[in-house]
């Protein structure tokens, strides 16, 4: 049986009303031809993309106008990946400076963001400066920007003026009671105002401003932070609210608190979601909305591919001395998005394909039957979209669903990789304990390879380490082992009996 | 009459912008208050700009000395738990 790669079209969807049949492997299913156009490129957008083109995001924006409680804005560390933290906070002429310096250094770097450390818009002089730069200088560089949305309302003329077709904006709530639980405070009309009020005031210009962009046809993506006991049921609300509004992608992030952030959250024991929990939570909105799966919460100084970061290639320092043919740039760089871009349309194509043709089966099936084998959450160590990566190298694991229907891209957790090659591994038993947590809700784990130790502790956690398929396309892969645990009869059984198995 | 910006400023720009007199100013290590400048926005606005705006609780202080954002108005973290936190990360 050849079973197609499926996407996260709305189940209920159906058909191809929405100008796509829902058979890609990214999230863009229930997308037109019109906005997949405009995000195959882009990286955050479009999980097919991510492998190919590179994002960056230029620090130029340090000043905030509301508080959230997963934020602080004391921290700046080198070290860190995630949202809020920078090492360098730049001018526009240096943003514009580094930008061009990583364009011509990085041809797949399709996309620059404005994401902080504080807000854009609380920044506007500085934000638009950089973009009115940067439209000029680099007319084949996407222009995006994310926001809190408190100022976005005054501000959206301006952005449709620098031809932004993407704008983020971070939605955590839309019911002020649930608000307060989340943003202490906002400066608005020169006054510093808390609580309830603040959050309402918060949501009524964050949805004025989703409005304004979509009635205008820029595209808007929303982040949510998921935050277990504050704002999870209540997600669900948001997801179809911004659909109804126009979003056209909705990215649900797990909340990071820990208590060296300095975080109300983190010192206050407020606790993120658990793999599980965000991935339920995912695909229950999903039936409504677009879900981003792929997005890696990366720190608004990031650059290159999601889930690394060059940025240490790219300090001021190291570009001052750096000299920068632009035109010879764009040259290559137009020609590796052409490349890139045939390919990924192929993929696409290939997907789109009629199956091929199925043996007919003699053996009459029961009309209601439920599809043969249950769903398999599997994790795999990959590189490039191939399974190409030692367990105990691996940065982070992607995790596919495999069922009947095909495999499907849900998420990827992060590991701390235990093994450094021949150094001690140190306190690795513990940092392997956490990869394994980090997978509880899986029972396969595909790798190029994998220690004796580590297989050994996977096996006692119920999470089968597989290393056969090696070098193997990852959703081949997946599949393949599905219908091993398929013809193997495991898959009769429930999860839980599975694992105790 | 003039509000003092002190070490624990993060030079994050968000006052510099708003004040109706021009007292705020980029220096190093961290921005500046022109004393002769800074009326505290008496006449200007209800509240000063600087101290409505700032993220950092402590960082403005009053001409006695007084902070304007004091511990735990602004992140709501009480200030006994922010020293238990610390003082449990220490112990690490």
């Amino acid at each position: 049986m050849d079973l197609p790669v499926i996407d996260q079209a709305p189940a209920s969807s159906g058909g191809c009303s929405s100008g796509s049949c829902g058979s890609t492997a990214d999230q863009m299913g229930g997308m037109s031809d019109e906005i997949r156009a405009k995000v195959q490129d882009h990286p955050c957008y479009s999980e097919d993309a991510h492998h190919y083109f590179a994002r960056m995001h230029v620090a130029v924006a340090p000043a905030c106008n509301i508080q959230c409680h997963y934020c602080n804005r004391k921290y700046d560390c080198s070290n860190e990946s995630r949202p809020g933290v920078v090492s360098e906070l730049l001018t526009p002429d240096q943003a514009v400076k580094k930008t061009l310096a990583v364009a011509a250094t990085i041809p797949q770097m399709t996309v620059l963001g404005i994401a902080g450390p504080g807000d854009p818009l609380a920044n506007p002089e500085r934000t638009f400066e950089t973009f009115r730069q940067l439209a000029e200088k680099a007319p084949d560089i996407k222009l995006c920007v994310s926001t809190n949305g408190l100022s976005l309302p005054e501000h959206v003329e301006e952005l449709s003026k620098h031809n932004i077709d993407h704008v983020t904006i971070t939605i955590n709530c839309v019911d002020p009671d649930v608000g307060a639980k989340i943003y202490p405070w906002i400066f608005w009309k020169n006054k510093r105002i808390h609580g309830r009020e603040a959050a309402a005031i918060l949501i009524e210009q964050q949805q004025k401003g989703l409005e304004m962009l979509t009635a205008r046809g820029i595209l808007v993506k929303v982040n949510s932070v998921l935050i277990p006991g504050v704002n999870d049921e209540h997600l669900k609300e948001v997801s179809k609210i911004v659909k109804a509004k126009g979003a056209f992608l909705h990215n649900v992030m797990p909340l990071i608190a820990e208590a060296e952030h300095g975080t109300f959250y983190g010192i206050m024991g407020q606790r993120g979601p658990e793999p599980s929990e965000l991935k339920a939570l995912q695909d229950a909105c999903e039936g409504d909305m677009n879900m981003m799966r792929h997005c890696r919460q990366c720190r608004a100084d990031a650059v290159g591919l999601l889930g690394e970061d060059r940025g240490d290639e790219f300090t001021m320092d190291k570009i001052e001395d750096m000299e920068i043919d632009y035109e010879a740039a764009m040259v290559v760089r137009a020609e590796l998005r052409e490349k890139v871009t045939a390919e990924l349309e192929a993929k696409r194509q290939a997907r789109h394909a009629p199956p091929p043709p199925q043996v007919v089966q003699f053996m009459p099936r029961p009309e209601k039957s439920a599809p043969a084998g249950r769903p398999v959450l599997m994790a795999v160590a990959a590189k490039g979209g191939v399974v190409a990566v030692h367990f105990g190298h691996a940065k982070e694991f992607l995790v596919y669903e495999a069922s009947s229907t095909g495999v499907k891209f849900v998420g990827h957790r992060k590991a701390e990789q235990y093994c450094d090659g021949d150094v001690s591994c140190g306190d690795g038993e513990s940092v392997l304990d956490k990869t394994i947590k980090a997978l509880v809700d899986c029972e396969v784990v595909l790798c190029s390879k994998i220690g004796y130790e580590p297989w050994g502790n996977l096996e006692a956690a119920g999470i089968q380490p597989n290393g056969e398929h090696a070098m193997e396309p990852v959703e081949d892969a997946v599949m393949a082992v599905w219908q091993e645990m398929l013809a193997a009869g495991k898959l009769d059984q429930p999860v839980a009996a599975a694992k105790r198995a | 009459m003039a509000l003092e910006i002190i070490e624990s400023c993060v030079n994050c720009w968000a006052c510099a912008p708003l004040c109706p007199n021009k007292a705020i100013y980029e220096a190093a290590p961290h921005f500046l208050i022109d004393a002769d400048k800074c009326t505290e926005c008496v006449g200007d606005y209800a509240d000063a700009q600087c101290v409505a705006i700032c993220p950092i609780e402590g960082a403005i202080l009053d001409e006695l000395g007084a902070e304007m954002n004091p511990p735990g108005s602004l992140t709501g973290i009480p200030p006994e738990r922010w020293a238990a936190a610390q003082a449990e990360i220490q112990a690490r």
